[in-house]
């Protein structure tokens, strides 16, 4: 081996081995952070303590802003879902002009930036006469998801082979039924790994949410950084290890169900 | 004798119609308020008007806002491009223990939201913050020192949280290279930078152009992170955008800003899209 190659090996190792510490970091900190028992984190921290936990159940509107968000991600995921893989069927099948746009159409929510599309939205929906924040949410978050399913499952569609709809309807299965056992099961791990990552886009999503709040509706992401720059203390540290748990739970799921390497696929 | 009969139009197609209900949603909440917000921002009460646009480009202060904001840009990707390239060979090539170690590295942080990260990283970079005690028990510096709230915090913070989108897509690349084309440059006696040179590097290009384009928009689009690790005192695009709406009531200002903000990213995705078109890749 020649010196320059034992160099770039060095460089790769290395910079695989700062990869992980690097990308680990934010999530051991706030996850040690919680069980410190001084307020204003310090690490390691003086003592370990659960008060951070106890508090939580105290804070005022975290509990309602987690249910909100955790209903608008269950609704808008289950919604993109439905009209995402219908399109993305007919994007595939379909021998119309315009296919390859469409597609571009559906993933660009994705790759504008989310508060543009927010004010967009928020003007947009005033003008249409809507001004309920909860519906406003709803709506916008389908959006936000869409894409997400789009992308996904139209990469797993252009895979699948359409004849084995017609071999099933030979069999003696109604065009539904074909559909229900034959399509959706071999598109099962695109349905899972799409809206794993769209539960996760909404749940996360701070710029089109912010603009569809108020004093009831918030989402967690917003009541929590509202949280933060009104009393910085740990309590956020220990929502930030529930959603650590939550993440790695998901991931074990999506491990198990279509393997770490796949998630991966970009 | 074969009769061509003539192809129905393709619009009569009933598979056509599934794709109605995505296409009508987004047109409707999604295409047409960005559109209308386009033609409001040129809309003054005089009929059309360059007039928001020519006042913001005559200010000083927001010429340096834009330069805040690409400058920030170009340094988290830079940062992002030199850890991740070869750290997506690390993961390409990498034994299963560490692969596995670096793909839960790359993915965990990945489902785990922003507001979490960039209040993490709060903490990490304080005056007694990890990295402070670090580059003190190192040497580097000789007292700790406070990054928070500092434009070098701010890189720090979103490069982390950007850089799993820099090393996925060069990942996707890297592992469908196949090994025997570099030893095939080295039984012709082709030295390893060369080899790397001519080999290697053009066929992660697509790769790189297209990590590079997600980091850049999303680091000029950023609004969360330095809302936390920077504050009020260092505005960028996205953030005096956000501020005109939600403190400053400013919606003139804030369209304006939107709007080039906007144009900014379109013009990322089509330079983008064009360059990995011409590099030959499929990225």
């Amino acid at each position: 081996m020649t010196p320059t190659e034992r160099l770039a090996r060095l460089v790769m190792w290395m910079a695989a081995l700062f990869t992980v510490v690097f990308l680990m970091t934010p999530l051991v900190v706030a996850v040690a952070a919680s069980f410190g028992s001084s307020a204003v984190f310090t690490l390691p921290p003086p003592d370990w303590s659960l008060r951070w936990y106890q508090r939580l159940a105290v804070v005022r509107g975290l509990l309602p802003a987690l249910l909100t968000s955790l209903e608008v991600a269950a609704f808008s995921t289950a919604m993109a879902l439905a009209i995402g893989t219908l399109c993305a069927i007919a994007l595939v099948r379909g021998r119309f002009p315009g296919r390859e746009s469409i597609a571009t159409f559906l993933v660009s929510p994705l790759m504008l930036p989310g508060l543009v599309v927010g004010i967009a939205m928020l003007q947009g929906f005033k003008a249409m006469g809507l001004r309920e924040a909860y519906s406003s949410l709803l709506i916008a978050h389908v959006v936000i998801t869409l894409p997400y399913v789009v992308r996904t499952v139209l990469g797993s569609l252009t895979l699948f082979d359409f004849s084995l709809l017609d071999a099933a309807r030979t069999l003696g299965c109604n065009y539904p039924t074909a559909l229900l056992r034959v399509l959706v099961p071999a598109l099962g791990p695109a349905f899972l790994t799409s809206s794993m990552f769209a539960f996760l886009a909404s749940m996360d999503n701070y710029p089109i949410s912010i603009f569809f709040t108020d004093a009831w509706t918030k989402t967690l992401p917003i009541q929590m950084l509202q949280y933060v720059e009104e009393n910085p203390d740990p309590t956020i540290a220990a929502i930030s290890t529930g959603l650590v748990l939550l993440a790695i739970l998901t991931l074990v799921i999506g491990d198990r169900l279509v393997g770490l390497r796949k998630l991966a696929d970009f | 004798m074969t009769t061509v009969r003539a192809a129905p139009s393709p619009w009569r197609e009933p598979v056509v119609l599934l794709a109605a209900p995505a296409v009508l949603y987004l047109v409707v909440f999604y295409a047409l308020p960005l559109l209308w917000l386009l033609a409001k921002s040129f809309i003054g009460p005089a009929g059309l008007t360059l007039g928001p646009y020519i006042d913001f480009f005559a200010d000083p202060f927001d010429w340096r806002v834009i330069a805040n904001t690409l400058g920030i840009a170009v340094q988290v990707t830079l940062v992002c491009l030199a850890i991740g390239y070869p750290a997506s060979f690390a993961l390409a090539r990498a034994g299963a223990v560490l692969q596995i170690a670096m793909l839960v590295s790359i993915i965990l942080p990945l489902s785990i939201g922003v507001v979490v990260k960039a209040f993490a990283w709060q903490i990490v970079l304080r005056r007694d913050g990890v990295i402070s005690q670090i580059l003190v028990a190192i040497g580097v510096w000789d007292e700790p020192q406070r990054l928070l709230f500092t434009e070098a915090g701010l890189v720090l913070g979103a490069a982390n949280i950007f850089l799993p989108f820099m090393i996925l897509p060069i990942y996707s690349l890297v592992k469908l290279i196949d090994p025997r084309l570099a030893e095939a440059g080295a039984t012709l006696g082709a030295a390893p930078l060369y080899r790397f040179l001519r080999i290697v590097l053009p066929l992660t290009l697509p790769g790189v152009v297209s990590g590079v384009a997600f980091v850049f928009s999303m680091s000029v689009s950023m609004y969360v992170i330095p809302s936390l690790l920077i504050g009020d005192r260092f505005q960028t695009l996205s953030t005096l955008t956000g501020r005109s709406f939600l403190f400053m009531r400013n919606e003139q200002l804030g369209s304006t800003t939107a709007v080039i903000l906007l144009v900014l990213a379109v013009s990322v995705v089509i330079g983008s899209g064009w360059l990995a078109r011409r590099l030959g890749g499929r990225a």
